[in-house]
């Protein structure tokens, strides 16, 4: 099994739970190790409990994992809630003076810090978090140098007094724990990779700048938030108009307006947003012009727990907006994919004039990866399809240019307004292939149904681009977990588990639902001997979907619903118990009490 | 709205005749207000392919169909929207924004009041019936108290909006009232809301024939009176603008309401857009910028 180390810190909103996870990102990322951190939060700004994890090690970490190495709480209740995740090995470093511990597992360490003598309380509230800082990377095995480094970036605003206290308290909390605490049985080790860490709604804004984005527009909506900050703080550089706007129904729109005057258009949004966005999501695909709408899923229905994680919302992209028109709808695999699907869902979106919708999720959105930077290519493949943005003497003239012109692929080329020649009214009404309208008056069910044909034709250009899904792991493999989205990594390490424990697992994750490989599926899982569908929802929104598209129907289900993601074991207990027959439907409980 | 006059003299008349002719009830007070945006183009010297009509639903948002320039027709109410977003991706467009009563004031309300406030540089022109047309007739949000509709039988008992006080107090940058039976006035009202750089608001008394028989052209004739007649009326002055505004019944104001031209309009106040339409512009980011992107993260 790889070697991981994970951090686990607690505490109160608004307490400083963030900067002690900052720092230890940047150190791990800066030693060349990778990293994953997971937030789990309360919609509160100040109280509440967070607890944050981080879990570092040499090899890709996908997941937040089952074991915390290093619990940092920083009041009572973040103890009284996590002491007992901690198992041989493992240690707590905590304020002295403010927290009484309880009874810790045999040979879990306790490392309480005198915090009121190792420094000056009155003058610096955060004391204890930089102390537990100091002394948990001494435990590491971790340099003072590397803290020094990353403490002075993180206060150099505040002037160099402030560099100078926060370096020695965490001087002062690294040297009382390399006197007092036991060091970690596994010194955290150096490789010579440097990584970028960033989240995933990080990553999908910057792979919207590399993707040629000039219009962003959104309106507040957690967990897709992030997108809109990261766009808005760097928008002029990047030459991005960026706009919040009234609600999302004025989103899409927008959107779609600027993306029919000719530039690449996104916004993100979470269910409720989208439910807004639905309508638009039809007025694009009628006046078939290309928009990409971004998903991040959080626990519904209605306002549901808007800071956590859910993979509930499949079932209304699939139903998205009244009427038959052809979608993309890609479900991102991690977040150094968050990047890469974006360029990539706007060439289908472009070429075949039609809405591009990515499903993500909080766990991604506001989960944090160590990605190589190469992986983060801001110059990928381009394809604008059949697009007219300059008048051409030979073709142009009123009359001749039909905006909709039936064709045997169902594209028609696109002119932009501006270009000389090529006037013509775009839709949401059904029309003719000169713009005109056929809904009202002029109803006309011959071209009606040749409309709807040429944009219903684009669904098997679509499908002849996508990449079928593959299988991961040896064919003839005990197990077949199938997954979507962002439960990739927390399977692919279950996988890893249960071989080492004697039952061989593959794994099949989709990453294009729409248009769905069914035959391509077909065809890996008619070899499956055991086939389980895992996901974060309580009806198995993929595994109605798998059946209504192909009538396959898999040997168990493993799901979960309660706001958290799964870890790997959930999933491990979840398959033995259904190999052993117990049950076809697991629902793993979540241990962590946050 | 402002827009780039065209150098040479050949923009005429039948380069605005659309593909299909309109499908209005005769007498409709559309046919006016299409006559009047093509003459006012015309006067202009503004080639078609440089303009974008927007609309929404209902009788008169079918007009970006009859009218020959890029058009697009929306979703019900959210003709701003869209247009917000085409002027926004491309400044050197001259945007139209062209509906109804129901469309503009009841379903996107609220895109309304938001496009005022960011003075996104477009003429929004409102065919306002005070009915519901192509529902069959039913109580708009400009349907006067009492009035009897298929789904107001017993009369209205809501009161209605006032669409140019609240476009004077949503912060419009041009707020004027024409009616279709004045075409020359309304042409001119229609130039000066091009003209202008920023939001410009024009509500249009547009009588339907067949569903509104309170607010016929017979009961608006003897009360419209133009403000341009009024010699001690300053246009500049929002407060008297919000006072005309408040007229109604006895005598109703038409005209230029409000102008102020001393504010940026949305995407004069946007650096990004400095150096010409994003419509335009180059896709790729330098690379110098998109590292320090990357670095930011490690």
């Amino acid at each position: 099994m790889k070697q991981t180390f994970a951090i686990g810190i607690g505490g109160a909103a608004g307490q400083g739970v963030a900067t002690p996870g900052d720092i230890f990102a940047k150190i791990f990322s800066r030693r060349g190790l990778h990293l994953n951190a997971y937030n789990a939060y309360q919609s509160i700004i100040r109280g509440g409990h967070t607890f944050l994890t981080i879990r570092t090690g040499p090899e890709k970490v996908t997941n937040m994992g089952d074991r915390v190495d290093l619990l940092l709480p920083l009041n009572q209740d973040a103890m009284d809630r996590h002491l007992g995740l901690l198992t041989d090995g493992a240690a707590c470093i905590y304020n002295a003076d403010t927290i009484k511990p309880g009874a810790p597992a045999t040979g879990a360490q306790l490392c309480p810090l005198p915090v009121s003598k190792l420094a000056d309380i009155t003058r610096n509230k955060v004391a204890q978090n930089t102390l537990a800082v100091g002394a948990g990377l001494n435990m590491m095995g971790i340099g003072f140098q590397a803290l020094e480094e990353v403490l002075a970036e993180q206060f150099k605003k505040k002037g160099d007094a402030m560099v100078s206290e926060n370096v020695s308290i965490a001087r002062a909390g690294y040297d009382y724990a390399s006197a007092n605490f036991k060091a970690f049985a596994w010194p955290l080790p150096m490789t010579g990779t440097l990584y970028a860490v960033l989240s995933g709604n990080t990553a999908m804004a910057m792979g919207g700048a590399a993707a040629g984005v000039k219009f962003y527009c959104a309106y507040p909506m957690s967990p897709s938030t992030g997108v809109l900050h990261w766009m808005a703080a760097h928008a002029r550089k990047a030459g991005i108009m960026v706009r919040q706007v009234e609600d999302e129904i004025g989103v899409v729109n927008m959107a779609i307006g600027a993306a029919h005057a000719g530039v690449r258009s996104m916004c993100a949004t979470s269910g409720g947003g989208f439910a807004l966005m639905t309508e638009g999501l039809g007025l694009s695909a009628m006046m078939e012009t290309p928009v990409v709408v971004i998903d991040c899923q959080r626990a519904g229905p209605s306002t549901g727990v808007p800071t956590k994680t859910e993979q509930g919302d499949l079932w209304q992209m699939l139903g998205a907006a009244f009427g038959d028109y052809p979608r993309v709808l890609a479900a991102p695999l991690d977040i150094g994919d968050c990047f890469k699907i974006i360029p990539e869902i706007f060439n289908i979106a472009d070429r075949f004039q039609c809405p591009g919708i990515v499903l993500c999720d909080l766990l991604l959105s506001e989960g944090r990866l160590s990605v190589d930077p190469k992986d983060l290519d801001f110059a990928p493949a381009i394809d604008r399809g059949e697009l007219i943005t300059k008048a051409s003497p030979g073709t142009n003239g009123d009359g001749v240019y039909k905006r909709y012109k039936i064709t045997e692929n169902g594209i028609s080329p696109r002119a932009i307004p501006g270009v000389e020649g090529y006037t013509h009214t775009a839709s949401s009404d059904e029309h003719d292939e000169d713009g005109v309208l056929i809904s009202d008056e002029f109803t006309n069910p011959t071209k009606r149904r040749a409309m709807m044909e040429k944009r219903m034709r684009k669904v098997a250009g679509i499908e002849a681009v996508l990449p079928p899904p593959v299988l991961w792991g040896r064919r003839d493999a005990d197990v077949t977990l199938i997954g979507w989205g962002s439960t990739m990594g927390v399977i692919e390490e279950a996988c890893e588990i249960l071989t080492e424990q004697g039952i061989s697992a593959n794994q099949l994750q989709i990453r294009w639902l729409v248009p769905l490989h069914g035959d391509a599926i077909l065809d890996i899982l008619k070899d499956a001997r055991h086939t389980i569908i895992v996901e974060n929802n309580y009806s198995g929104q993929f595994a109605r979907y798998l059946r209504s598209e192909t009538s396959f129907v898999p040997d168990g289900y493993i799901r979960k619903y309660d706001g958290e993601p799964f870890m790997p074991h959930h999933i491990v207990e979840a398959v033995k118990e259904q190999m052993g027959g117990k049950t076809k439907l697991s629902v793993p409980a979540h241990e962590i009490l946050v | 709205m402002a827009t780039a006059l065209a150098a040479t003299n050949h923009v005429a008349m039948a380069d605005f005749k659309g593909k299909v002719d309109p499908d209005w009830c005769p007498g409709c007070g559309d046919f006016g207000v299409l006559a009047a945006v093509q003459k006012a183009l015309v006067e202009l010297q503004i080639p078609n392919h440089n303009v974008v009509t927007i609309s929404g639903i209902g009788c008169s948002s079918n007009f970006p169909g009859f009218i020959n320039t890029y058009g697009m027709h929306t979703l019900h109410g959210r003709a701003l929207a869209v247009a917000t977003g085409v002027k926004l991706a491309n400044h050197e467009l001259t945007v139209l924004v062209t509906g109804g009563d129901g469309d503009g004031f009841g379903i996107g309300g609220n895109h309304f009041v938001h496009s005022m406030r960011r003075n996104v540089d477009l003429l929004y022109i409102v065919m306002d019936n005070q009915i519901y047309g192509l529902t069959t007739g039913q109580t708009s949000p400009t349907s006067r108290v009492g009035m009897k509709t298929k789904s107001m039988p017993f009369g209205n008992i809501e009161a209605p909006v006032n669409p140019i006080s609240l476009a004077l107090a949503a912060g419009a940058t041009f707020v004027a009232r024409g009616f279709s039976a004045e075409q020359k006035h309304l042409t001119e009202l229609i130039k000066q809301g091009i003209r202008h750089k920023g939001f410009s608001f024009l509500d249009v008394f547009s009588p339907c024939v067949t569903y509104n028989h309170d607010n016929t052209y017979q009961w608006f004739r003897p009360r419209v009176k133009k403000l341009e007649e009024d010699r001690a009326y300053d246009s500049a002055d929002w407060m008297a603008a919000m006072g005309k505004s408040l007229l109604w019944d006895e005598e109703i104001p038409i005209g230029k309401f409000f102008e102020r031209t001393d504010l940026p309009s949305l995407h004069a106040a946007e650096p990004v857009l400095n150096a010409g339409p994003l419509a335009h512009a180059d896709m790729r980011i330098p690379m110098d910028v998109t590292r320090a992107f990357v670095e930011e993260l490690m």
